[in-house]
């Protein structure tokens, strides 16, 4: 099994790769005049995790919902256990966790998810389900009691019961406080431990980060970069120094070595590809130089260069 | 690679036809759990229609009749319908168009639930709710009304009544279709009040404006009031096949009218 998976990985993910557990093959997708989605490519393979990471609006649930077979596209396939989406069968072996705006809300917890539970060919015990949405304490209690968290974690539990080999999470900690978050993501893990395929989208890069094998990031109905975490991050590569000066703006833009440097209230953030250069300029300039921090550009840089590039792109076209 | 083989091949996924009629029959459990804890819903669904006969044909009239036909017989018959008309309506259209409109159909569609358990589950409710409203009405009439029907005639009418429930279940399936979340209540009462008024539910028949006894003639819930009130001896001695050929007919518009918001619901969700 380890082996197999080890393989997987090494393969170019985003070829058209015939043993995928979904994939969209030239998906365009529009909603009267919007262009939701432009000729869109990508697939998961067994056992991976990946995240669709984009801003809002750009298209991520549309690639889910094309995926689910609840919307058709207008060219292109969306390929889910090699049939189409709409098939039963790819449903029975399939779990969403959507974004809703309302759930019955006079039903118990345990009640949603025996219901959900009775829809597959051979669900987890509801026990085991509580278990792992963390919902033991609160099984008995109707949907409208329940907390923002523990609504989500419904919501999860629902995707989940039916022993999906596929699990499409769609925004999944939204509105969450980082303690459910962290709780969501450790039964996400947990799944993906047992071999489930997921394809989760989100606009917190650090859940991208932490969670998924492989990240694309989509803008505008578009892939405009994908690869590992680590891939991504190198994108666009450097360091980020922060540190309170009395070095005025320009002064700081016009050291060698600075590639962008922005106020932030009380101090200074300054991009450079190497940091040791700048900061001993700044050192040797302003004695009076404190609080320096120096860090990795982080997912979140290379997110916002990425998609601040394909946006200037757009709008020069 | 076979692991991979085996993770991709659907043969083995199949479904007995005891576990679909199981899932059928849990959704509509499920469904009527969920209403009857609506405690609201449930009162002013059987309420409203059992409110306005103890006004109208208990308390006052109560000793008058038309045609031969005590006031709170005849008037079990046109409320039973009105009744059946609304249980029927709410009971699927602001349920529908909210689910709709909020995404909740949605996760039931994406999920393997077949389909029509989800119509199943409505149409039932609907039924429930409207025996619920003919068996309190008649239990008021016989209580209080001096209502006297034979065992036959009360189950011709039950029979009948919830048989009516269908056409309306499926014009609630219609106006759930086109209706957005809020304005689905708003939007039923816009067809069920002027509809129930027409018919002759409220005002009877006979003491309808010429006009409005002529628009009366194209419309179901007269046709279906008039079946009700033929099992009680009080209906105008119309051919009972026209009134079965008219519901009939209105069913089947409505299950079309629905197909197509069924069709064309690829997402728009607000309004």
């Amino acid at each position: 099994m380890a082996h197999a998976i080890a393989s997987w990985q090494d393969t170019p993910m985003f070829s058209r790769v015939p043993g995928a557990v979904a994939s969209l093959e030239g998906v365009s997708k529009s909603y009267g005049e919007i262009c939701a989605l432009q000729n869109l490519s990508f697939s998961l393979g067994v056992g991976q995790v990946l995240a669709l990471l984009g801003p809002n609006g750009a298209g991520k649930t549309t690639a889910v919902k094309l995926l689910l077979g609840l919307i058709q596209p207008d060219s292109g396939k969306a390929r889910v256990f090699g049939a189409d989406p709409t098939n039963p069968r790819s449903r029975m072996r399939a779990g969403a966790m959507l974004q809703v705006g309302r759930v019955p809300e006079t039903l118990r917890v345990r009640e949603h998810i025996e219901l959900f539970s009775s829809y597959y060919f051979a669900p987890l015990p509801v026990r085991e389900v509580l278990s792992v949405a963390g919902l033991e304490k609160v099984a008995d209690r109707k949907f409208g009691d329940l907390s923002g968290g523990q609504r989500q974690r419904t919501l999860f539990a629902l995707a989940i019961c039916g022993d999906p080999d596929l699990l499409f999470l769609d925004e999944p900690t939204v509105g969450l406080d980082v303690e459910a978050r962290r709780a969501l993501w450790d039964g996400i893990r947990q799944l993906v431990e047992r071999g489930k395929s997921v394809l989760l989208t989100t606009h917190y890069l650090q859940e991208a980060d932490a969670l998924a094998d492989r990240i694309a990031v989509i803008n505008q109905g578009s892939i405009i970069a994908e690869g590992t975490p680590a891939e991504i991050k190198a994108q666009t590569g450097g360091k980020k120094i922060r540190c309170e000066t009395s070095i005025d703006l320009t002064t700081l833009l016009r050291i060698p070595g600075v590639i962008d440097a922005r106020q932030n209230r009380e101090a200074v953030e300054i991009k450079a590809r190497e940091a040791e250069l700048v900061v001993r300029t700044l050192l040797a300039r302003d004695p009076s130089l404190s609080g320096l921090e120096i860090t990795s550009a982080g997912l979140e840089e290379a997110f916002l260069a990425l998609v601040q590039d394909n946006n200037e792109a757009h709008a020069a076209v | 690679m076979s692991t991979v083989a085996a993770v991709l091949s659907n043969a083995h996924i199949e479904r007995s036809a005891s576990h679909t009629v199981a899932i059928y029959i849990k959704e509509a459990k499920y469904e009527f759990l969920k209403s009857i804890r609506l405690r609201v819903y449930t009162l002013s669904v059987i309420g409203f229609p059992l409110m306005f006969y103890v006004l109208f044909g208990l308390v006052l009239n109560a000793k008058e009749s038309f045609g031969g036909t005590s006031v709170p017989t005849y008037l079990i018959a046109t409320y039973g319908t009105f009744g059946v008309m609304g249980a029927s309506l709410f009971g699927t259209a602001s349920g529908l168009a909210a689910d709709r409109g909020l995404g909740w159909l949605q996760v039931k569609r994406a999920s393997p639930m077949p389909p029509f358990a989800y119509f199943f589950a409505k149409v039932i409710l609907s039924m429930i709710y409207s025996a619920a409203v003919v068996a309190l009405l008649l239990v008021l009439g016989i209580s209080f009304g001096g209502v006297h029907l034979s065992i036959l005639e009360m189950t011709k009418l039950v029979a009948i009544l919830l048989a009516g429930s269908l056409p309306f279940s499926a014009m609630g399936l219609a106006i759930g279709y086109f209706a957005g979340p809020n304005s689905a209540p708003a939007v039923i009462n816009l067809f069920y009040l002027p509809l129930s008024f027409c018919s002759g539910l409220w005002i009877p028949y006979m003491f309808l404006p010429k006009l409005v006894r002529q628009v009366a003639l194209g419309l179901p819930p007269y046709h279906l009031a008039q079946l009700a009130l033929g099992t009680v001896g009080a209906g105008r001695h119309e051919p009972s096949l026209t009134h079965w050929e008219v519901l009939f007919a209105f069913t089947l518009i409505c299950f079309g009218i629905a197909r197509i918001g069924f069709q064309r619901d690829q997402g728009k969700l607000y309004g």
